[in-house]
């Protein structure tokens, strides 16, 4: 083990020279971090509703009034024929065509039953079925109050509404704890696996194969920079979170930092298995690139596990980075302990010793 | 002509020699349009619901079933104390949980009652969002049913039609996402690589000293890649019509013309890339990983742009997958004619010929 | 002398092809052994056997006193490697490549220190040490990669064509640096392609497809021939070669 700091020595002065590394090491979490958190809203607002009345009766423009008070919708046009209103959703002017009967008022005073008509473009299911609904909820107070003259239960039914842990349903603070862990899955497991896939393709490696460095110690000196530097991003991010999102774990930082080294000897073991599979650099970035992307689409970071069918949630068994979603999201929202969120801590610690096992028996410095 | 052929021949051997990465280059977007295809999705449902009542009475019961028999609700079980509300939605053991008022039996339900408290777990506040929602409307519901008996239902004075995706399937919205998002990370990291490849081992100069015009140069190596992208675009297609149930409603002729044009696009993206990094890990890297994290977020592919603060939406708009996931859900799901998604072609024209202008201009910077 | 290298019918097979077919040969410490071969002729991977890269398919051999099957390890500590293909690291500077390559084999700080004062001064590489190795001169990173490999004194150094690609005045100069080293006591194994370095060696192997053909001082080999130059001697037994380049 005496040549391990000259070896990890020659890792950093290589990092530090190389054109491109630092810059990206410094850049990509900043850009994750500072930029990309005030783009992830599913917030559904500015549906654009374009009305057709049939009726310009009072009641109907009392009713297009309250349409306009709601901050879901705004509306654009106004159209006089259901042809001309779907040539509008057509050319993605419009989201929801909303018709009012001729002899919406009418009708309504002499008791008879009205039909009023919702349209929503639904390509994307959540706006056109949240859109609708909201639109619906409006309308059924407007008619309940013209019926019985009475005050209108409130789209919630009435009920009190409690949101724990997130009160002011702040998306940022969703998705803050998990670009953190986009960070140290791109950067701790691209890395070492182009590493050493590079000193493979210049032949360097081969060079320090003919040496007497042990297997344990070329795998150290290639890996403990990354760990290290995981860590330092990572609190990087934590201070970013701090200070312009204003989120501190509610949790404790020693819970966040153990799922952290856990997750990076995880990552940087695939890095490492990658790279002994690998015969250039090519091949270990498509695999990287590959298995990132799954990552970063399945392990609930940007939607959620509950929302995927049966077969793909218990695929997110083996998709590693959940367990850490859960515990940053965990902690630093729900304020979860260590031994509440146990099982994940042990799954994380079982996909490094595999990982790393697999990774230290499959590099040969003899063929 | 033929200097350029042979050219493109030893393009085409390149990549054909490389057994294991031509396989991945294929079955990679297969693997991902059909596990992203069916797994991504913001739906919300079984959502795991608990109700804490001060009486466990048989209309307690009642409601529980019939919570239960939503296929929207799990009901997980009935809580004892105030307190258990926090470590149930703590350890995520409820989403949700409803809370009774003491003397609740005996009252009618007149939708005023704002003792009954539903708690959500909001760490996600889009999914808490809708839950609560959905909660609601579910209680409104059995509640007024419940108490006010005599009053028959009303028959709903709306009629809803959710066009173009009726049965509302999460597809419909992420595919056409998701093939920008493979088809644009795939190409850029293809050509540039490839270039890059060449630079490093000196092979480029080799290239550079020949007769043939840097412009030919570029042209033939993106002339094989954009071989192995069409592959890859008849086989998501094929996918997403046949296995995924995406319609292919509007003329396929356009969506395969926008499709090879934003193809095209990619790859010159990568081209661009390859004037900047000199190594290949640089290469690597900025098409992998640095385009990967802007697409995703501001392409509207999952986050819809409309919503985002104006910087960033206008951000968005200079992200080619923006505009081609707009004509895609356009053409492929709503089905309407080239006409309306003209404004989108001509962008992806705009930024294909803007990049293919500064690589140039770059590459020939590198001759002198 | 006692014999550092001893190698009995050692073969390696990569499935049908045989690449070292049956070699049996040894080497005296001290000794400037010259290994040549046309390309292909098997050189590199026997080459690879003795540094412990690779396991032999067949054969017995010792290196140093080690088993290259058995413990390759051991025989890692005490040799040298310097090859055409890679040496150091570009991206280091001279001194940071003399301390990693110390460091590797656990030179100790104060030695490392003396020694890497001394090794500059005598290369007259004294105000290049903080110069990156990618912005010097072929022949001058060749003998530094050459030093960097003596460094931790070596019973023997493995050198896989150690001067391609320099000129005539160059390589001279990387002769005399061999021979103070092999006056010093350390073995030189060496593969080379110019004949006229095969004239400087003490001894001399040739090998064809696998096979050695032919391994004698140059005197003998010249005179076994009937020929004034190992230039000569080399055309003759390449001739035999069946595998192409």
């Amino acid at each position: 083990m005496k040549a391990l700091p000259y070896l990890i020595h020659k890792e950093v002065l290589q990092f530090k020279r190389n054109p491109f590394l630092p810059r990206l090491v410094i850049m990509f979490p900043l850009m994750l971090m500072l930029f990309l958190p005030w783009a992830t809203t599913l917030e559904v607002k500015n549906i654009n509703v374009t009305l057709i009345d049939n009726d310009h009766s009072s009641a109907s423009r009392r009713l297009i009034n309250q349409l306009k008070a709601s901050s879901y919708f705004s509306l654009t046009n106004v159209a006089y024929s259901y042809e001309e209103a779907y040539k509008k959703v057509e050319a993605s002017k419009a989201d929801i065509i909303f018709s009012i009967p001729a002899n919406f008022e009418k009708d309504m005073v002499n008791g008879k039953d009205v039909t009023l008509q919702i349209n929503a473009n639904s390509v994307n299911g959540t706006k056109g079925s949240l859109g609708s609904s909201y639109l619906s909820q409006i309308v059924n107070e407007f008619l309940t109050e013209m019926r019985s003259g009475n005050v209108t239960p409130k789209a919630t039914g009435g009920f009190t509404i409690r949101y724990f842990y997130n009160p002011t349903l702040n998306y940022r603070h969703y998705m803050v704890p998990a670009l953190m862990i986009i960070v140290i899955l791109m950067l701790c497991g691209a890395l070492p696996a182009l590493n050493i896939v590079g000193e493979k393709e210049k032949g360097t490696i081969e060079q320090l194969n003919v040496t007497p460095i042990s297997r344990t110690e070329f795998i150290l000196a290639k890996l403990i920079p990354y760990w290290i530097m995981g860590l330092v991003l990572l609190t990087l991010c934590f201070f970013i979170a701090w200070l312009v999102y204003g989120l501190v774990p509610a949790g404790s930082y020693t819970s966040l930092y153990l799922g952290a080294l856990l997750f990076i000897f995880v990552m940087s073991g695939l890095g490492l298995i990658i790279s002994n599979y690998s015969s250039n650099m090519l091949q270990a970035m498509l695999l990287m690139f590959f298995i990132i992307l799954i990552c970063n689409l399945m392990s609930g970071i940007f939607t959620p596990i509950s929302s995927m069918p049966h077969w793909a949630q218990m695929m997110t068994y083996i998709i590693f980075p959940h367990y850490f979603v859960e515990i940053m999201r965990g902690v630093y929202l729900q304020g979860n302990t260590i031994p509440e969120l146990w099982t994940n801590y042990v799954a994380l610690f079982l996909f490094a010793v595999v990982f790393n096992g697999w990774a230290i028996m499959s590099y040969k410095k003899q063929v | 002509m033929n200097q350029f052929l042979a050219f493109i021949k030893k393009e085409f051997f390149h990549i054909y020699r490389d057994k294991r990465a031509i396989l991945i280059l294929l079955v990679m977007p297969i693997a991902q349009i059909l596990l992203f295809g069916f797994a991504i999705s913001t739906d919300v449902k079984n959502i795991k619901t608990a109700i804490l009542a001060p009486k466990h009475t048989e209309m307690m019961e009642r409601l529980a079933e019939e919570i239960d028999q939503n296929p929207r609700f799990d009901f997980v079980g009935f809580l004892q104390i105030e307190n258990e509300i926090d470590n149930y939605l703590r350890t995520n053991k409820a989403d949700v949980t409803i809370t009774f008022p003491a003397n609740f039996e005996n009252e009618v339900y007149s939708g005023l009652d704002n003792r009954v408290c539903i708690s959500v777990n909001a760490t996600d506040p889009n999914t808490a969002s809708i839950e609560s929602n959905y909660i609601a409307q579910e209680l409104y519901n059995i509640l007024s049913e419940k108490t006010m008996k005599g009053i028959e239902p009303q028959v709903s004075p709306i009629n809803v039609h959710l066009m173009y995706n009726p049965q509302m399937k999460s597809s419909f919205n992420f595919v056409p996402g998701i093939m920008g998002l493979i088809m644009i990370l795939i190409c850029a990291m293809m050509t540039s690589v490839s270039i890059v490849r060449e630079k490093e081992s000196g092979t480029l100069e080799v290239l550079l000293v020949s007769p043939m015009k840097p412009f030919s140069i570029m042209i033939a190596k993106m002339v094989p890649y954009f071989g192995l992208a069409c592959i890859n675009l008849v086989s998501i297609m094929i996918l997403a019509y046949y296995v995924l149930d995406v319609p292919l409603t509007g003329s396929l002729f356009w969506i395969i013309a926008i499709s090879l044009l934003y193809i095209i696009l990619a790859l010159s993206l990568g081209l661009l890339i390859s004037t900047l990094a000199e190594t290949q890990i640089a290469a690597m890297l900025i098409s992998a990983i640095v385009l990967m994290m802007p697409i995703i977020l501001l392409s509207g592919m999952i986050f819809p742009s409309e919503s985002m603060p104006p910087i960033l939406e206008y951000i968005s708009k200079i992200i080619p997958t923006r505009w081609y996931i707009s004509a895609m859900r356009k053409l492929m799901i709503q089905g309407v004619s080239i006409q309306y998604a003209l404004k989108e072609v001509y962008i992806l024209l705009g930024m294909t010929a803007f990049i293919i202008a500064i690589t140039i201009k770059k590459f020939k910077i590198r001759l002198e | 002398m006692a014999d550092v290298i001893c190698v009995n019918g050692l073969t390696k097979r990569f499935g049908d092809f045989v690449a070292v077919n049956n070699i049996t040969f040894s080497v005296k410490e001290g000794e400037i052994f010259g290994f040549l071969g046309a390309n292909g002729a098997g050189k590199t991977t026997a080459m690879r056997m003795l540094c412990g890269l690779s396991f032999p398919s067949e054969g017995t051999g010792t290196v140093a006193g080690f088993d290259i099957a058995k413990q390759s390890e051991k025989i890692k500590k005490h040799i040298g490697y310097m090859s055409q293909k890679f040496s150091l690291y570009e991206d280091l500077t001279v001194m940071e490549n003399i301390q990693l390559y110390a460091g590797i084999y656990g030179v100790e700080k104060e030695t490392m220190k003396r020694e890497s004062t001394a090794l500059l001064k005598k290369l007259d590489f004294e105000n290049k040490k903080d110069t990156l190795v990618s912005s010097l001169p072929l022949g001058w990173k060749q003998k530094l990669a050459f030093s960097a490999a003596i460094f931790h004194h070596p019973k023997i150094v493995f050198l896989d064509e150690p001067t391609g690609g320099v000129d005539p005045a160059t390589r001279r100069q990387f002769w005399e640096m061999i021979y103070e080293t092999a006056a010093n006591g350390i073995t030189i194994f060496v593969t080379t392609h110019y004949m006229d370095e095969a004239e400087y060696c003490n001894r001399v192997s040739i090998m064809v497809d696998g096979k050695i053909e032919a391994l004698n001082t140059p005197k003998n080999l010249k005179e076994q021939f009937h020929v004034d130059s190992m230039s000569k001697v080399f055309d003759q037994l390449a001739r035999r070669a069946k595998r192409g380049e």
